[in-house]
């Protein structure tokens, strides 16, 4: 919707102040677009596939010469202009993909989940590029399942079944929940989710990386209580202790109370 | 049988290409065994081998005590594959999916139906058993997906990055589900690009050029990254960035949102230093931690230095 290519059932929304419904042309033109699936031509060749999303956007050619070279400079792609997009590996793609979506300069980008499935570094150089972008004015409006990424953001959106359920700085979002979480390393981890699951004042128990989550709510006493629980069971738990909340432990809970 | 998997210098290559090189590798049962590397790494090609479905080009690798090469035809009751891509048929039913997967490993009849009900059971797709798998969400495929994967009770499950681009709350069912194959002694060798999957695992090989450079329990990888990690909060990350990695004493600098993540070998030395050269940038430091080490931070420290260049 906000890209200009579905219609709004109800409301309005306005991007860089032209209406989504009634001017999506005027917003089509100004914004790039990068999408989960890249939409790169496989069997054009990097230099190409600028070229013809600078033709798309009709980038005259002597803009789309400077361009190119800033470009290719950013994606780290200058000496392979001549390389096929399809023989690209993922890392390389999304790049180049990123580099489509900026063609033309747009003052506004959205990214639906640019960096699916690549490796942490890949993922790091990604984001130096966006955030190059981001100081020199351009917006960013990006989708990701990494909450990792999400720390990334100066204002996130948490999204549940079409409704915004918290809004704010990833800062402001951690300190405005309220509920305690424990942090401990059990010997029989699957054991003590288990068995933490079922008691009253937990409201939810999950992974965490290599340690167990418990969620208590408001009861302050958790790391006491869980320790005496599971001791009870002929369990061990070690290094039983209070954690400042991560997106990831927001997230998972906000998202299970909305679903009760 | 001692050891789930077990490979001796296995090796694949293709034209103009080595994609799995000399790899030595012993799974003991019941282990959770991550893999993870950069794009390319080979990761893939690793696990499809395993999976019986190429062919190797030198070496050998046993899974479940049979040889891949000779006896591929013992492996492959013993394994469940999922693969990175979704395979179902996304115009055939929940229902359905099971049934087309249950036909082609001939599930008796007698035990079909019951297996059948469990796996929807255990998956969470009871109540969805007449839906097309196209019109499931990315948490659900992968859920039904990997009920399709247990539908011969496989002891080996071969999982190419099972939750890529599945949302955290579905990652935690899932990961939910892998615990309790887990306790009922399966083996589960699992390949990620989620760090924070890759410390559930007992032990994880990093892979990179088609080779295993490390591979060790993820409190040991851990401890191999020297120094320390301090976040430090700024009124300005990216000069506040900019300014840092000028200083000799930091050894990398990655931005997350205000807040900085400084790669040092002794915080308590280096971050007076830190604090002058900020101020002096005019850079107002909101405040300045110690972070605990995750999987994230080592792997960007050391699949960036061992074995060359990445991507």
């Amino acid at each position: 919707m906000l890209c200009g290519v579905l219609d709004p059932t109800a409301g309005r929304a306005e991007v860089l102040g032209f209406d989504v419904s009634k001017e999506p042309d005027e917003i089509k033109r100004r914004i790039g677009y990068m999408s989960q699936k890249f939409s790169l031509y496989e069997d054009l060749t990097v230099a190409e596939n600028l070229a013809f999303y600078a033709g798309i956007y009709d980038v005259s050619e002597d803009v789309f010469a400077e361009r190119r070279l800033a470009i290719l400079e950013m994606a780290d792609l200058r000496g392979r202009e001549d390389e096929l997009a399809g023989n690209l590996s993922v890392g390389w793609k999304q790049r180049l993909a990123l580099g489509c979506a900026i063609v033309h300069q747009p003052p506004m980008l959205f990214l639906d989940e640019p960096t699916g499935g690549v490796d942490p570094i890949a993922r790091r150089h990604f984001w130096d590029l966006l955030y190059d972008m981001a100081r020199e004015g351009v917006t960013l409006f990006v989708t990701t399942h990494y909450m990792e990424e999400a720390e990334h953001c100066h204002r996130l959106g948490f999204i549940y079944d079409g409704k915004i359920i918290a809004l704010d700085s990833p800062k402001k979002i951690k300190e405005r929940f309220a509920d305690h979480i424990i942090e401990m390393v059990c010997d029989d981890q699957e054991a003590a989710l288990a068995l933490l699951d079922k008691h009253e004042r937990v409201r939810n128990v999950y992974l965490y990386g290599a340690a167990v989550h418990v969620n208590f709510g408001d009861f302050t006493g958790g790391a006491a209580e869980a320790g005496k629980v599971l001791k009870a069971a002929g369990l061990r738990a070690m290094n039983a202790a209070p954690v400042s909340p991560s997106l990831e432990d927001v997230f998972v809970s906000l998202i299970e109370r909305a679903q009760d | 049988m001692p050891e789930a998997i077990k490979t001796e210098n296995l090796t694949k290559r293709f034209a103009g290409l080595t994609a799995v090189e000399d790899i030595n590798l012993a799974v003991p049962a019941g282990e959770i065994f991550g893999l993870v590397g950069p794009d390319g790494a080979g990761k893939t090609t690793l696990i499809r081998l395993l999976a019986t479905i190429l062919l190797r080009s030198d070496g050998d690798a046993q899974v479940g005590g049979y040889s891949v090469t000779d006896q591929a035809q013992l492996v492959r009751p013993l394994v469940g594959y999922m693969s990175q891509r979704f395979t179902l048929y996304v115009d055939l039913t929940v229902l359905e999916n099971l049934r087309f997967f249950a036909d082609i490993y001939r599930i008796p009849a007698d035990v079909r139906a019951k297996r059948i009900e469990e796996l929807l059971a255990f998956s969470q797709l009871t109540g969805f058993t007449e839906r097309p798998a196209g019109q499931l969400s990315g948490g659900m495929k992968q859920k039904l997906a990997l009920a399709c994967t247990l539908i011969h009770e496989p002891r080996i499950l071969l999982l190419d990055e099972p939750t890529t681009g599945v949302d955290p709350v579905s990652r935690r069912d899932f990961w939910k589900i892998l615990s309790r194959l887990h306790q009922d002694g399966a083996t589960i060798f699992v390949a990620t690009p989620y760090m924070d999957e890759a410390e559930r695992c007992q032990r994880v090989a990093l892979m990179k050029d088609g080779k295993i450079v490390l591979c060790d329990s993820p409190a040991n990888i851990k401890a191999l990254v020297p120094g320390e990690v301090v976040a430090i909060e700024v009124g300005d990350a990216h000069q506040g960035a900019r300014v840092l990695r000028e200083h000799p004493l930091a050894m990398r600098v990655d931005m997350y949102g205000e807040v900085l993540h400084v790669y040092t070998d002794d915080a308590g030395v280096a971050l007076p230093g830190f604090r002058r050269r900020l101020e002096e940038a005019g850079i107002g430091i909101v405040s300045i931690h110690p972070v605990e080490l995750s999987m994230e931070n080592a792997y960007i420290h050391l699949a960036g230095r061992i074995g060359g260049q990445t991507s």
